[in-house]
């Protein structure tokens, strides 16, 4: 029971800040609503059972890539963005878009909900120790694809460097 | 339930008493240390030995104006000292203290967020390493905000500088870590310490610093980056920038970054006791009551000898400069701890 109610708090909290996310004018009270989301999704991970991946959450998107954000918008020095009001793409397909989407993704929830029947939240004590199971995942079974998405970060990492030499 | 609860409050409202006197405390002790390194008394005045002085700065910092200037980003420029606050605060709850005690009939482990098992070791979080790195990487808002809200340009530039710093330090700081993590095959800090007990001779403790040595002063260095201190304390370098992120704060929000600074000094001593100094565990002897606080003084004591060390290489090194401090970072920290976690584990794979 407490757990659904986390979870419903945490899911709207998570929401909120996605939309303030779109609504805020200014790209530093953007890239903090992102961080409130963030955080709210890792907080729904431990719900879930899955404490590594939460914590991986906090460390690796809110605590690294979105504190690298922040850095930028403050070295540039970003000011307030203007609201356009010019694009009718978007307000008649954005709406239709999103009802689609929202749909799309229900329908799949419920059409195979039967997969999801040992995901529950709050159900903490089923999956003991993940640290050990997304290693050995990782590092036992899915060795190949792993170490061929490092060399491809590496390879974009090199590519950004050689990028911004050029300029420089 | 209600017992678990009451427990836990207790221990919250403890340890916070406890962490701040100690706060205050550690700079009462920094300025006397520093007084004598330096040839020069420190504060003598207030109470005998200077001893309540920190309580005569608290005051002033509650009774000071506090200023909000005019053209600040009011919400993010209350925010930033706050968030700085509370992350270094959360950290101290994953802290393990010492084994189970019983009061009035209650079993309870001495760490917030641990809990007493009816057999055998209480358990903790399992992530609880992860955690405090995790809290101390949200950290870095307090100051990174505090700069860019204050509008100010020596203020922009202190927090650029460190959170420029404080990224590129904690890699150095969590690679350093994963060497014990490999040792000890946990991230749970209470399985880490327990891994530790026992020696090896009668009398070589079991601690980690002996097979993770680098590990250890890699840690040492990047935590003195991670928390501002000289040599690392660009950021807030006086002669350059006033005061650096927090040079447009005044009063308690002034107090709260300081309180930060120092509450992160003492969680980064704690963190070294427990992964490299065997935490609680030392030499028991004398009747219970002493055997049942023995653990408690040895992990007070190596803290404080980390601290000591904080203040001792303050009155003693002279600042990095910049690009100095880059370099040395990513050029000689970064891929020593590599070559450190691939030696340890070629070696723990060779032994398996």
């Amino acid at each position: 029971m407490l757990h659904q109610v986390l979870f419903i708090i945490f899911g709207l909290i998570c929401v909120a800040g996605a939309v303030n996310l779109l609504i805020q004018r200014h790209p530093i009270n953007s890239a903090l609503s992102l961080v409130v989301v963030m955080g709210a999704l890792s907080l729904i991970y431990l719900l879930l059972g899955a404490e590594f991946v939460a914590a991986v959450q906090i460390i690796v998107y809110a605590g690294a890539v979105m504190v690298l954000f922040v850095f930028v918008i403050m070295l540039l020095n970003a000011g307030a963005e203007e609201r356009s009001r010019g694009s009718h793409v978007a307000l008649w397909l954005g709406g239709p878009g999103v009802a689609v989407l929202t749909g799309l993704i229900v329908y799949l929830m419920v059409e195979h909900s039967s997969k999801f029947h040992d995901v529950t939240i709050g159900n903490l004590a089923d999956f003991g120790d993940n640290t050990h199971a997304v290693a050995n995942l990782l590092f036992k079974d899915f060795l190949l694809p792993f170490e061929i998405t490092s060399i491809l970060i590496l390879i974009a990492i090199m590519g950004a460097v050689v990028l911004a030499r050029r300029e420089g | 339930m209600t017992v678990f609860l009451i427990a836990a409050v207790i221990k919250i409202v403890l340890v916070v008493f406890l962490l701040l006197t100690g706060v205050a405390y550690m700079t009462w002790l920094e300025r006397k240390v520093v007084g004598h390194i330096q040839n020069r008394w420190g504060p003598t005045r207030v109470g005998p030995f200077g001893l309540l002085q920190p309580l005569a700065d608290g005051i002033k910092f509650i009774l000071k104006e506090d200023m909000i200037p005019d053209s600040v980003h009011k919400g993010l420029y209350v925010l930033a000292p706050a968030l700085a606050l509370t992350m270094s605060l959360i950290s101290i709850a994953v802290i393990p203290f010492g084994e189970n005690i019983n009061v009035a009939g209650t079993e309870t482990p001495l760490q917030i967020t641990g809990v007493a098992q009816a057999v055998g070791h209480p358990t903790d979080i399992n992530i609880g390493l992860l955690i405090i790195l995790g809290v101390t990487s949200i950290g870095v808002y307090g100051v990174a905000l505090a700069g860019w809200s204050s509008n100010s340009k020596y203020a922009l530039l202190g927090s650029l500088r460190a959170s420029a710093q404080m990224i590129s330090y904690e890699l150095a700081l969590g690679l350093s870590l994963i060497g014990v993590m490999i040792l000890a095959g946990s991230f749970s800090l209470r399985h880490i310490v327990d891994e530790q007990s026992g020696t090896w001779l009668p009398f070589v403790p079991h601690w980690y610093i002996f097979p993770q040595f680098i590990a250890f002063f890699i840690y040492l260095m990047a935590a003195f980056a991670e928390t501002n201190r000289i040599p690392f304390d660009l950021p807030e370098a006086e002669t350059e920038l006033v005061a650096g992120y927090h040079t447009e704060y005044s009063s308690m929000k002034f107090a709260m970054f300081f309180m930060a600074e120092y509450v992160n000094m003492i969680t980064v001593g704690c963190l070294a006791t427990l992964l490299f100094f065997g935490g609680w565990h030392g030499p028991l002897f004398g009747p219970p009551l002493l055997q049942s606080l023995l653990p408690i003084f040895w992990f007070s004591a190596k803290i404080f000898v980390f601290m000591f060390l904080y203040i001792w290489i303050r009155g003693t090194l002279p600042r990095f400069r910049y690009d100095q401090l880059m370099a040395f970072g990513w050029k000689f920290l970064l891929p020593l701890a590599i070559a450190n976690i691939i030696v340890t584990s070629l070696i723990v794979a060779l032994k398996a």
